[in-house]
């Protein structure tokens, strides 16, 4: 314990950076902005009718930290953020995390506006209503106008708590992409035992499902999706995460659920510990952020009246912290690996404002409620002032 | 139970030594808080197996524990003291598995939201220690060598980037048996200060021909070690109601002997399959087993010489590729691993930089077959940059 904690100089340091590096990144990211940052008293567009709106929340996971993101040194792994998303969007460039840093529990309680203390690795449910919950539950919305897709296969229950005034019935509907693969694929001799160990953090361990996960048969008749044509597709396809936005594409246009929450994973690659997977984790995920933007302003039912969000679940370990191995694990705790961006943008979103001020983790839900008129009555967080 | 209640009895599953160290300062941990004492212990039942400057190091913490009065050990110890732990913790075999111990210690205080409280009080006791007992300055100023890019034929991109503002880049380094000329510095320090766990030479593919006074560690050699063990670990994961805690715990019981590890030095031994067991990647690839093994050599050994040479890792194939029916054999990934290392490379100089002495470390990374090396030394300019022609052996020199 000792040995891992004692680093006089290195701490300093890390507490040099922590103080400065937000105002080294609002500073980074204006300037990046230039001519377009038009400020507070900028163009903000049009009002949209909450009846109409629809949201859109992608989690830049697993943990990506700024200087392989927004700081200078960064910049250049998210080409499509910086100069596609930024110029359009509000961002945030303090958003701090101070629950438990796994991936899993993590977005539970970006979910749920409470900070989870779940088991990260276990097959649970979050403890507390979900935005999906409040969302259906207080405008009575049907259950195909709220959707999570997310990659890992321990995200199973993230769509309903098991609290007693909300939970089954009132959560979203889950669609796990790799463990749809791997059942489309069942019939086939090959192993792909493998698809299912994606948690980077425990690699040779996959959890067993359970919950209100997507099944095989409705890919066909949700989706509108052949297995064949499903798993002809996936062989054209890199990586767990462009699997996931080939899902969501069929989604936005099959449903076109006014809350979608698309979790990301690709970057937790680092937990292998090869930064040259990670950095290209980051590269992909932003490619497929763009991606993702450029769907809503080309579907119909979402063009014009859909706000994105984009956010890191948290960051991960900075290099001088001597308790940690830099970008490899977020285990610290340390502030560098609690603080992250966001960026919003869209219906309703002021175009090219960055805003230093902190916000917290849980405040996402909230500001959800607000923009969609629901109450998140048991969430910790509070509406963001610029955004709700 | 708590420390109060400790007695001997509770440690003759420890090894010998580690047992006669504990008992000898079983009144000292009696009056210690369980956060503090537990960590300690996860330490101290190693004792057998660490290195020697770990055992100093703990035979100092431990008596210099023991001399404080009651009102020192109050004020050095509060912050750990402050920590609730639940009953049910405290009701564990905590002495018995220390390290599964510390394991639910750290959920614990992620979910009760005592992280933070726990790492201040690490922080400052850390500090405090630092001050009481300063750190071992090294028998003789350290030099960490990093060697990257192995089968890399052109890179165009800007190597370097992260060491070179602490020091001086060449890029006109003729590199003409380097590697040997590398390893001969080494060797000749290692022979000319023979102090055991030293002088280390860790490579990423299979050893080259080196020094017998360096200790050596290569990815290659220890590729029986890695089967046997994810041999062991496959039905260890397929068994019902399996998770990562689970698994960490059995990993953590695995040993060298079960694995076929037998050099005759149980030291290195334990060091190398806890690189397995402890590592997260290095299992999988060469280049992420380099950095995590300088970097526990470092935390560990504290080495005055390091040379750590990265190779090419296995390419991490995309989805398509494993969804092919036709697997095709690993691959390997040159720039990948250039990438990964030279990362690595800073990190390893980051780690060396923690230890005592660090005013007059010295550090040298070379592209290999290259021409392009950095040099960070007390006597080099830092952010500086040199074209002309120069030789391995020039730099080493420059190391002093």
């Amino acid at each position: 314990m000792m040995r891992l904690l004692n680093s006089g100089p290195a701490r300093n340091l890390r507490r040099q950076i922590a103080s400065s590096r937000r105002d080294f990144l609002g500073s980074a990211v204006r300037l990046t902005l230039g001519s377009t940052l038009l400020g507070p008293c900028g163009l903000a567009r049009a009002a949209v009718f909450t009846k109409r709106r629809k949201i859109v929340v992608i989690t830049f996971g697993g943990g990506a930290r700024d200087q392989e993101t927004f700081a200078p040194e960064g910049q250049i792994n998210i080409p499509h953020l910086l100069r596609e998303l930024l110029p359009q969007s509000t961002f945030f460039t303090q958003v701090v995390n101070r629950g438990i840093l796994g991936h899993y529990v993590a977005t539970a309680s970006l979910a749920t506006g409470v900070y989870e203390t779940i088991n990260n690795f276990a097959s649970l449910p979050p403890e507390h209503p979900t935005v999906f919950e409040y969302f259906r539950k207080d405008l009575k919305r049907p259950a195909s106008d709220a959707w999570v897709v997310a990659p890992s296969n321990g995200f199973n229950r993230i769509g309903e708590s098991d609290h007693r005034s909300y939970g089954r019935g009132f959560g979203a509907q889950v669609i796990l992409p790799k463990h749809l693969l791997t059942a489309a694929l069942a019939s086939e001799h090959t192993d792909y035992s493998h698809l299912l160990r994606d948690n980077y953090e425990t690699p040779f361990y996959a959890p067993e499902l359970g919950g209100n996960e997507f099944e095989l048969e409705q890919l066909e008749n949700i989706l509108k999706l052949s297995v064949d044509d499903f798993k002809a597709h996936a062989r054209t396809l890199s990586s767990p995460d462009e699997l996931s936005v080939y899902i969501v594409r069929q989604l936005m246009q099959q449903e076109a659920p006014s809350l979608l929450w698309v979790t990301m994973h690709d970057i937790d690659i680092a937990h292998a510990g090869a930064y040259s997977l990670y950095v290209e984790g980051i590269r992909r995920t932003d490619r497929l952020c763009a991606e993702v933007w450029n769907l809503i302003q080309s579907e119909p039912e979402y063009a014009g009246k859909t706000t994105l969000f984009i956010l890191p679940d948290f960051g991960r370990d900075s290099d001088e912290d001597a308790g940690g191995n830099g970008f490899q694990h977020h285990r610290t705790g340390d502030s560098l690996s609690r603080t992250t961006w966001m960026m919003a943008l869209g219906a309703g979103v002021r175009e090219g404002v960055v805003i230093d001020h902190l916000v917290d983790s849980t405040d996402l839900v909230p500001t959800l409620g607000a923009m969609l008129s629901f109450s998140p009555s048991l969430a910790q967080g509070k509406p963001i002032p610029e955004l709700a | 139970m708590l420390p109060r209640d400790l007695k001997p009895e509770h440690f003759t599953k420890y090894p010998p030594e580690a047992r006669k160290l504990i008992t000898d300062h079983l009144e000292t941990l009696r009056v210690l808080p369980l956060t503090y004492v537990a960590n300690l212990l996860r330490e101290a039942i190693e004792y057998d197996f660490r290195f020697p400057v770990e055992r100093r190091e703990l035979e100092k913490e431990l008596a210099n524990a023991g001399a404080l009065t009651p009102e020192q050990k109050r004020e050095w110890f509060q912050g750990f003291a402050a920590i609730a732990l639940s009953a049910e913790l405290e009701k564990t075999d905590w002495p018995d598995r220390p390290a599964r111990f510390v394991e639910q210690l750290s959920a614990f205080l992620w979910t009760t939201h005592q992280l933070d409280a726990f790492r201040k009080a690490a922080l400052d006791y850390a500090d405090r220690l630092s001050r009481a007992l300063p750190p071992e300055p090294p028998p003789v100023p350290r030099l960490g060598i990093a060697v990257i890019g192995q089968g890399v034929t052109a890179y165009e991109d800007p190597l370097f980037y992260k060491l070179r503002a602490h020091g001086a880049y060449f890029s006109r380094v003729n590199p003409d048996g380097g590697l040997e000329l590398l390893l001969n510095a080494i060797g000749k320090r290692a022979q000319d200060h023979p102090i055991p766990y030293r002088h280390w030479y860790i490579d990423g593919g299979s050893a080259g021909e080196h020094a017998p006074e360096l200790t050596c560690v290569s990815y290659q050699g220890l590729a029986t070690v890695r089967e046997a063990l994810l041999h062991r670990m496959r039905p260890q994961i397929d068994q019902p109601g399996m998770g990562p805690e689970a698994l960490r715990t059995f990993l953590a019981q695995v040993t060298p002997e079960e694995l076929g590890l037998r050099t005759g030095d149980p030291i290195l031994d334990r060091f190398q399959v806890k690189l397995f067991t402890e590592g997260s990647g290095t299992q999988i690839f060469s280049t992420t087993f380099v950095q995590w093994a300088a970097r526990e050599a470092l935390r560990r050994a504290q080495p005055c010489t390091m040379l750590v040479r990265f190779t090419p890792r296995q390419r991490q194939k995309p989805m398509n590729e494993l969804l092919s029916e036709k697997q095709d054999q690993a691959e390997l990934d040159p720039v990948g691993s250039l990438i990964d290392a030279d990362l690595g490379a800073y990190y390893n100089w980051i780690n060396q930089q923690r230890l005592s002495g660090e005013e007059h470390s010295s550090f040298l990374a070379w592209f290999e077959n290259h021409s392009q090396a950095v040099v960070i030394g007390p006597t080099i300019p830092r952010g500086t940059e040199s074209r002309s022609e120069t030789n391995l052996a020039q730099l080493v020199a420059w190391t002093g």
